[in-house]
């Protein structure tokens, strides 16, 4: 491949409320089996780009897990391999990531000593499936100076959180806002760019030295009139996670056939961490229906149009509708869970009740087990 | 020079003709378990977890679905730069080349392998059983016991004695005796088939043994070790262990996994068995399908009802369909309408629409007797049924059958249809 992978994955928002105190979104567990940051990775691997920096600094610790060992999606290799580069303080910097063009600048030294002519620089918080190939083959079809990879956005979506172009009928981009109060058109920039890679190093030092940090504001928009920039329009399905209700809506899209056929069923393949897990159980009670369920799973219970994350355990005579249970929660007996979604680890106390009246309700209590456990008159 | 205080050998060339048409393409350590393991993953689990890091796995019988699943060993973190774990297929040699004739044959013929770690103790291992065992434990006790060979033995009814190894015992666990199936059972200790030998006593009577014809652990190499007056020890195990040798037992053991709390725990943290995982996404449960008593792997898709069984990873069960007291395998797809019981459906399988498997009355199979009872549906892997037959119990199918092999649209119970060299 000619081109090597930056994933920005630092990103928080506030509008995940508190999803994101565990963890950054990027490492944020989706479609039932994966986090979000596989999606990404997955596609850099299946486009063949051997070498992937991985750059983060709010929360790592749950996605720095995740990537413990970098074979799950291929890296492993001995040319090239997958790098997580937080901020550190060396003898003349010791800021954190001021902005994304920042976290790249910080990291210059990694693009200045690869040989790879391309760079393609994407977000760890989007679901999709994109073959950076194809992309690339666009933007030196189009001798592009920054090709920016853009979908339609789905009608439900604020535009005002996305960065909202205009292409021309050549694709050229004539007009690019960001988070505008009024959206002009409803393509927006998916986050993911081409570009060479001695340009990217000249944008980042020039941004740097006039004291500017942000890749979209600083660069992007800035060299508008300047470079050739260029839309490529992603086909097939996208999700931006960076809401509770987008969150929530991209969980529940996997419920429809069409999502989970083109994500599970059809080439390629989307990887991730194996964490030998046993076959889901489902036990004499267990009612699961319209609903998605991971490896290490025992059901007792009602289950409907939900998705339950790793190693979830539900108790007897409980109800879960229209939730989304992250990995290894815990709930016990007559719980009743409606439009939630649980925290992972969560432990909910047997007879309790968790319904989100308008909107989706957060369920995070932090209960210590074994103390509920004790409760519940178990263990 | 690399040493390695132990080293583990596994056995697995074995067919396990017992399971009929299960291992007629696949060796038995390569048969699916529970939904997403392979026999084979409860040893070399038992392995790593025991902190054994160099195994050899031998191979001889069918070994395209074992060696694709073991590859470099990445999911049992055998992928070492010392030892992990090594295919030993037999080999050809420039004087002689046979195959593998016996369980110490098969070892005889690898003592390079094992010399070269240098090695001061070899676990011989075979890849037939269901268990979780340390064997760091067993290696305590052999050197407790200042051992030159120590068999684990588990304790069986009595009555069932007789068709296993029993070892007889003196207080200390020192080995007395041993009988290869004895008519009158002394004791019921079974020899599980595991050893732990000090490296020069295994390499010394393999050497002894080597003109041996068949030469076998049970029936040759103990007998040689007891008679030159060897320490031998029994090494008690008193937890799960299931032999699953038959249709029968298989059957069973898969069916003892979907209890409540079932006595082989998948489920604990501590001990783990791990496996190779290629198909990882969620399983789906539509909409007015129901699934009770049952495990199922990942990627499932179940449209109709599943009770009391064992599914494999990938598989569909289409809407309408009843699927009940069966163990189904990775990617097979049922269709619509259909109704299953007491069915072993292998990997890859195409049962068509509307088709009744395992029904009718119970009749003695034409086939083999012995093999094809339990009054199961048995169906090898990549098999077609075209849709709408009726299968009867006691039957077993393999490869691609089409109406013409349905005379009146059924096999009846106790009828087989087996088409060899062809498949989906």
């Amino acid at each position: 491949m000619k081109a090597l992978g930056i994933i920005l994955a630092g990103g928080n928002s506030s509008r995940m409320q508190n999803l994101s105190e565990k963890r950054a979104i990027s490492a944020l567990p989706v479609g039932c089996s994966y986090r979000c940051i596989d999606f990404v990775l997955s596609n850099m691997t299946n486009s063949n780009i051997q070498t992937v920096a991985v750059l983060s600094q709010y929360n790592a610790r749950s996605l720095n897990e995740h990537l413990n060992s970098s074979k799950w999606w291929n890296f492993g290799r001995k040319q090239g391999g997958l790098f997580l580069f937080t901020p550190t303080v060396t003898v003349d910097n010791s800021w954190w990531y001021r902005g994304t063009a920042d976290a790249m600048w910080q990291n210059i030294d990694f693009l200045k000593k690869r040989h790879e002519p391309y760079v393609v620089i994407a977000s760890g918080d989007c679901v999709s499936k994109m073959d950076f190939n194809e992309i690339l083959d666009y933007h030196i079809a189009k001798q592009s100076d920054i090709t920016v990879v853009c979908a339609k956005l789905p009608s439900w979506e604020d535009p005002k959180r996305f960065g909202v172009v205009q292409l021309d009928m050549e694709g050229k981009i004539i007009d690019f806002n960001e988070k505008p109060m009024v959206a002009n058109s409803d393509i927006v920039s998916t986050g993911v760019y081409v570009i060479r890679r001695r340009t990217l190093i000249e944008l980042l030092e020039q941004c740097n030295e006039e004291g500017r940090y942000n890749f979209v504001t600083d660069v992007l928009i800035r060299q508008k009139g300047l470079k050739k920039i260029y839309g490529y329009m992603l086909e097939g399905y996208w999700s931006n996670i960076a809401s509770v209700e987008s969150y929530y809506r991209t969980n529940m899209d996997f419920l429809k056939k069409d999502v989970r056929d083109y994500f599970f069923h059809q080439e390629p393949q989307i990887y991730s961490k194996s964490y030998d897990l046993p076959p889901a159980k489902y036990n004499t009670g267990s009612g699961v229906t319209n609903s998605l369920i991971a490896s290490g799973c025992i059901i007792n219970s009602k289950v409907e149009n939900s998705v339950l994350f790793k190693k979830v355990f539900v108790g007897n005579n409980s109800v879960i509708k229209n939730s989304i249970i992250m990995n290894g929660a815990y709930i016990g007996d007559n719980v009743h869970i409606e439009n939630c979604i649980v925290e992972s680890s969560e432990t909910l106390l047997s007879g309790s009740t968790y319904i989100g009246e308008d909107g989706i309700r957060i369920v995070a209590e932090r209960n210590k087990r074994y103390e509920v456990q004790q409760m519940n008159g178990e263990g | 020079m690399i040493r390695k205080e132990m080293i583990a050998m596994l056995l697995a060339g074995g067919q396990g003709s017992r399971l009929g048409v299960l291992t007629s393409d696949v060796a038995k350590p390569a048969v699916s378990f529970g939904g997403k393991y392979r026999i084979i993953d409860f040893p070399l689990s038992n392995c790593i977890n025991s902190g054994i890091d160099t195994v050899g796995v031998l191979t001889q019988y069918q070994p395209l679905v074992l060696n694709s699943h073991i590859g470099i060993g990445i999911p049992w973190d055998l992928d070492r730069n010392n030892g992990g774990v090594a295919v030993l297929p037999p080999y050809e040699r420039s004087d002689t080349s046979e195959w593998y004739s016996g369980t110490a044959n098969a070892i005889y013929q690898n003592l390079k392998y094992m010399e070269s770690y240098n090695p001061e103790y070899v676990l011989i291992l075979s890849g037939d059983h269901i268990y979780k065992m340390d064997y760091e434990a067993m290696l305590d006790f052999h050197k407790q016991n200042n051992a030159d060979v120590t068999i684990a033995a588990i304790p069986v009814p009595m009555e069932e004695a007789s068709r296993f190894g029993i070892v007889v015992t003196d207080e200390e666990k020192q080995i007395t005796a041993f009988e290869e199936k004895p008519e009158r059972p002394r004791s019921n200790l079974a020899s599980m088939g595991i050893y732990i030998f000090n490296w020069s006593v295994l390499r010394d009577s393999l050497i002894a043994m080597r003109d041996q014809s068949n030469c076998d652990f049970g029936k040759h190499i103990i007998p040689y070790c007891h008679d030159g007056g060897k320490r031998l020890f029994a090494y008690e195990f008193n937890d799960y262990w299931k032999d699953v040798g038959t249709l029968g037992s298989y059957w069973e053991a898969n069916m003892e996994l979907i209890d409540l709390i079932p006595e082989f725990n998948l489920y604990e943290d501590y001990w783990k068995i791990y496996t190779k995982q290629d198909i990882i996404e969620p399983q789906y449960v539509a909409a007015g399908a129901k699934v009770e008593r049952s495990i199922i792997g990942a990627g499932a898709q179940i449209y109709g009802q599943v009770i009391n069984c064992v599914l494999g990873a990938g598989v569909t069960v289409e809407e309408g369909t009843v699927v009940k007291d069966s163990i189904i395998m990775k990617n097979t797809h049922i269709g619509k309408k259909a109704y299953i019981e007491k069915a072993i459906i292998a990997e890859n399988c195409i049962i068509g629409d509307g088709d009744e498997i395992g029904v009718g009355e119970e009749a003695v199979s034409q086939l083999n007797a012995s093999i094809y009872a339990f009054g199961l549906a048995t169906i090898g892997e990549n098999t077609v049924i075209p849709p709408h037959v009726k299968v009867g119990k006691n039957t077993a199918i393999k490869g691609m059958t089409t109406n013409e092999d349905y005379p009146d649209a059924q096999l009846p119970s106790g009828g087989y249809i087996i088409k060899a060299g062809e498949t989906s």
